[in-house]
């Protein structure tokens, strides 16, 4: 009978209990005896010069502890927060790093820089003194936008950075698609914005440093997808402080969404802070700043096109985007236009050229890095406006154009045109799935219906693929990455046979402590009761990557198993030694190691005691106990893939855009908790969806203001904003080269549903002439597009 | 300047010196270590904090301690019965996995649990107007949707809504 708590089963959320009776354990709600809050003073200007600090009022303002400027960091040889990912442009140059101090030394260069920090008894105290802090500002002019930063007549960001220009950087063969594209019977062009995003998990981030003189040892509590990450980077690149001496700990997570990945200045300010002052030094954002502070998604400007032949096959895709940096290089911001976006320009289909060109650009706005799907959701929107506008100008169904441009699944594993390797993956099935699913044949008639009601309706596909798992190290190593890709686990059996699991990934919303068990509970046969999952603590777990890109399950979950393996091998020998027989004549099942042929067994949980109690133990040959690890480094990238439907109904009047239905047909592989997985394919609609319809990170172009800092002005989803969902999978195109043959499923959602429902709007707009709208599609916006020879509704 | 204020806080009677300007969410989290409401926002947008004062569900950082004055405010801490039984709302959530990193979760069930206590057998329409309030970044809404409608139905029959359910 199969394990009811092992691999496949929905079983319920062991971390539920303490989220549903408030004792869950978040950063901020981490208190300290003696503790003292750090205040961020931050620049109110977009670019200014800092002609100096007065801090003297402040520091005679009751409670207040310190101040510090970004001079006192550099007289302690704070170095600046590190990129992790190089990029080298076309001509070869690297592109260029400017430093990124954690407090600004000479120039304040967006809104929301850290110019000074005051340290208090309360944060209220540390807040108000902070009012009284003199910075003296030279107001420069900002470069906002993307548009701007290319203009050679702009402001410079960095003096040291000529235009603007971090790298330009190109992949594929421009040959190859100019020839391509000089035989073309159809040429589909496309401009475009993918909107700047502000993530908004939702606890703000916090940070919580400590330091033991006695000891001479650091502990940094943060609110953090990979703490081992942020060890390295502040411990070995900005504060010099070693890693033995360097705790990390990340413990319940409000969310991260990608956000929380990066190594923030406010990190190494409360770590270095506390040891200035003596004593713990504590940080929790604001939502404002939060807004200001966090780093931003998306952010691209793109021209493109596609060439196809007289029956709608494409023959070439022709790709120049223009991405925003932000004010500084935030940790993987390189990386996320470029080997995360352009890599997946193939999509789903057979184009043979492809050649994109990307030039990263600083701005004075917030730094830029991942947002859930980091690249991924940017390259699908793109491909998927394209095959819809393509479809419409030559009269072939949407649905015909993508079957005729599939991938077909005897073609994997597939070398697409730019770089990736595709393992498996059945698109055609996908879509046959969706079909009768969101009933398409019934569609005219729904439209029809809708008409009568005096509603536009229109209907859009998104077909995507994603590369997760980013690997392998060596191969992301030349590529320019800067840290390894693998992952760790560690499975202690304990003397009574229970287990704890030592996972360098992280859980912040994901449901690890369930998932992870499960998989060892199938594994040896356990209750998944007598597992336990630990993670987020640099002092507990073995070095790991943590949680980003859908890498969990697919890279963390493949060293758990390769530790299980190794626990199998070992508790072989030892059941081997116990039942006196050889070793070659032991199965395993389910944790019952049995010899051939016999019915002498032995379970792992007596395995164990034998292990830890060795009376009985082949001690000659074998160390006692049962605590083995292990570091899986993937051979490729997963590549999880689907179809997604999307129906919305417009009120003409209003401009409103209703989400009717929304349909997701997946392959991520093998599942092992279905509960888990539509929860996750959920949560990245509706992030997908509100990047389509609500969100919109504006900063004013003239004052480089962000506009929309609080969720009075950035629209976030809110549940009468969307519909329930219909989520299915398929799970017979398994990941050939991971043990668990899973994909990963935490962005899949975002990347499809944002092309999936500007395409439903488009096709709801079209028959009054609307080709394209750029997202978010908001009221206005489409009444305007509705309605273009009325005024503009400003004027009236 | 400070001042003293006494309460009820999930059964118990509570008396603290605190600053005039505290607000009641930072009352319950610093003062009484009740960190199960949280903070989320600063515009009184995501009902993170959430909190029922005498039987009404409230955004206890609208609200300054001082108000809450003579008030019973019960707290996610405070939802749970006595040995420990989940509250039937608490119940579905997890039944339903209503929740993902479980910071909205302490504001969104105790909006649930008065939304249901307004509207005893609330449509799906209804529950998602009636969580317009609070903000989930991780769920996509739809699971809490489920688990509203489950705990309403749960709450109904005073039956915990994981029976209810199956």
């Amino acid at each position: 009978m199969a394990n009811p708590t092992g691999i496949g089963a929905s079983v319920r959320r062991r971390e539920d209990q303490r989220f549903l009776t408030g004792r869950g354990t978040y950063t901020e709600d981490i208190k300290r005896p003696n503790q003292t809050h750090v205040h961020m003073l931050r620049s109110p200007y977009a670019h200014a010069r800092i002609r100096g600090v007065n801090a003297a009022d402040a520091l005679k303002a009751p409670g207040v502890v310190a101040v510090f400027t970004g001079a006192d960091m550099a007289a302690d040889n704070v170095n600046s927060l590190p990129c992790g990912w190089l990029i080298h442009s076309k001509d070869g140059s690297p592109m260029k790093e400017p430093p990124h101090f954690p407090i600004a030394r000479d120039k304040a260069r967006y809104v929301g820089d850290i110019v000074a920090v005051v340290i208090a008894e309360t944060r209220e105290q540390a807040k108000d003194a902070a009012e009284l802090i003199d910075v003296g500002y030279e107001d420069l002019p900002a470069v906002v936008s993307l548009r701007q930063a290319v203009d050679g007549s702009a402001a410079q960001v960095h003096d040291e950075v000529a235009g603007n220009l971090c790298y330009d950087w190109h992949l594929g063969d421009a040959a190859a698609v100019d020839a391509a594209f000089a035989g073309a019977a159809h040429v589909t062009k496309l401009d475009l914005v993918n909107n700047r995003l502000v993530p908004n998990a939702m606890e703000p981030r916090a940070a919580l440093g400590e330091y033991d003189p006695a000891t001479g040892e650091h502990t940094l509590t943060t609110t953090s997808q990979n703490p081992h990450v942020i060890r390295l980077l502040m411990g070995a690149f900005v504060l010099g402080i070693p890693e033995h001496k360097l705790r990390v700990v990340a413990p319940d997570v409000g969310g991260g969404f990608g956000s929380k990945i990066f190594h923030y200045g406010e990190e190494a300010i409360v770590t270095w802070a506390a040891k200035k002052v003596g004593r713990p030094v504590k940080w929790t954002a604001e939502r404002s700043e939060s807004f200001l502070s966090d780093a931003h998604g998306r952010d691209h400007l793109t021209h493109a096109e596609l060439a196809l032949d007289k029956d709608g096959n494409f023959l070439a895709l022709k790709v120049s985007t223009l991405a925003n940096m932000g004010a500084y290089l935030s940790t993987f911001s390189t990386s996320i236009p470029t080997y995360l976006y352009a890599t997946l320009l193939a999509g789903q289909y057979k184009t043979p050229a492809i050649y994109a060109e990307v030039k990263a650009l600083f701005t004075n706005t917030a730094p830029v890095d991942a947002y859930r799907g980091a690249g991924r959701p940017e390259a699908c929107y793109l491909i998927e406006r394209l095959v819809e506008i393509a479809a419409r100008e030559m009269g072939i169904d949407k649905t015909e154009i993508r079957r005729r441009n599939f991938v077909p699944a005897e073609a994997m594993p597939y070398q697409t045109p730019v770089a990736l390797q595709y393992d498996t993956g059945d698109f055609a099935k996908n879509l046959d799935m969706a079909l009768p699913a969101v009933d398409y044949a019934g569609f005219a008639q729904r439209k029809a219906e809708a008409a009568k009601r005096g509603r536009l309706r229109g209907i859009g596909f998104a077909t995507y693929i994603e590369a997760c798992g980013i690997a392998p190290s060596n191969v992301a190593g030349a590529l320019g990455a800067r840290a390894g890709l693998y992952e760790s686990a560690e499975v202690r059996f304990h003397p009574t046979g229970s287990v704890t699991v030592f996972t360098g990934s992280h859980s912040h919303g994901q449901g690890h402590e369930t998932t992870f068990a499960q998989i060892v509970a199938e594994r040896f046969g356990i209750p998944i009761e007598n597992v336990e999952i630990v993670h987020g603590d640099t002092a507990k777990v073995p070095f790991g990557m943590g949680t980003y890109g859908s890498r969990s399950l697919a890279v963390g979950g493949s060293a758990l198993v390769k530790a299980m393996d190794k626990v199998e091998r070992k508790a072989r020998k030892i059941a081997a030694h116990l039942m006196e027989a050889a070793e070659t004549d032991i199965e395993v099942k389910d944790g019952r190691f049995t010899v051939a042929g016999t019915d002498k067994s032995v379970g792992i949980g007596d395995i164990a005691l034998a292990a830890y109690v060795p009376h009985n133990f082949p001690l000659d040959e074998l160390e006692p106990g049962l605590d083995e690890q292990a570091f899986y480094d993937p051979k490729n990238f997963t590549y999880p893939n689907g179809c997604h439907v999307c129906e919305v109904e417009i009120d003409p009047d209003t401009g409103v855009v209703s989400v009717e239905s929304f349909s997701a047909v997946d392959d991520f592989g093998r599942v092992i908790n279905p509960l888990i997985v539509e929860g996750q394919v959920h949560g990245g609609i509706v992030q997908g969806i509100g990047q389509a319809l609500f969100e919109n990170c504006v900063y004013d172009e003239d004052t480089g203001q962000l506009i929309t800092g609080s969720y009075m002005d950035y629209c976030m989803p809110r549940a009468h904003d969307v519909p329930s969902f219909a989520v299915s999978w398929h799970e017979d195109q398994p990941c050939t080269h991971n043990p668990l043959g899973v994909k990963g499923c935490g962005e899949a959602g975002t990347i499809g549903a944002a092309a999936a429902v500007m395409n439903a709007v488009i096709d709801a707009l079209a028959e009054h002439g609307v080709t394209h709208l750029d997202m978010p599609a908001t009221p206005e916006k489409v009444w305007r597009a509705l309605n273009q020879s009325r005024p503009a509704m400003a004027a009236e | 300047m400070s001042c003293t204020v006494t309460m009820t806080v999930n059964g118990k009677a509570v008396t603290r010196e605190v600053e005039e300007r505290t607000l009641l969410v930072h009352f319950l989290r610093e003062h009484l270590a009740l960190t199960g409401t949280h903070v989320g926002c600063d515009t009184s947008q995501c009902g993170a904090c959430v909190v029922h004062v005498d039987g009404r569900s409230v955004k206890s950082c609208t609200m300054l301690a001082v108000q809450a004055e003579g008030a019973s405010v019960t707290t996610i801490e405070g939802l749970a019965a006595a040995d420990g039984t989940l509250h039937p709302m608490q119940a579905a959530f997890r039944e339903h996995h209503g929740l993902q990193c479980g910071f909205c979760t302490p504001g969104m069930v105790m909006s649930a649990v008065d939304l249901v206590k307004d509207n005893p057998t609330p449509t799906e329409s209804e529950v998602r107007e009636g969580l317009e309030g609070n903000i989930c970044r991780c769920t996509g809404y739809h699971n809490i949707v489920k688990a509203v409608l489950a705990g309403a139905e749960a709450m109904r029959a005073g039956e915990p809504a994981a029976a209810a359910a199956e």
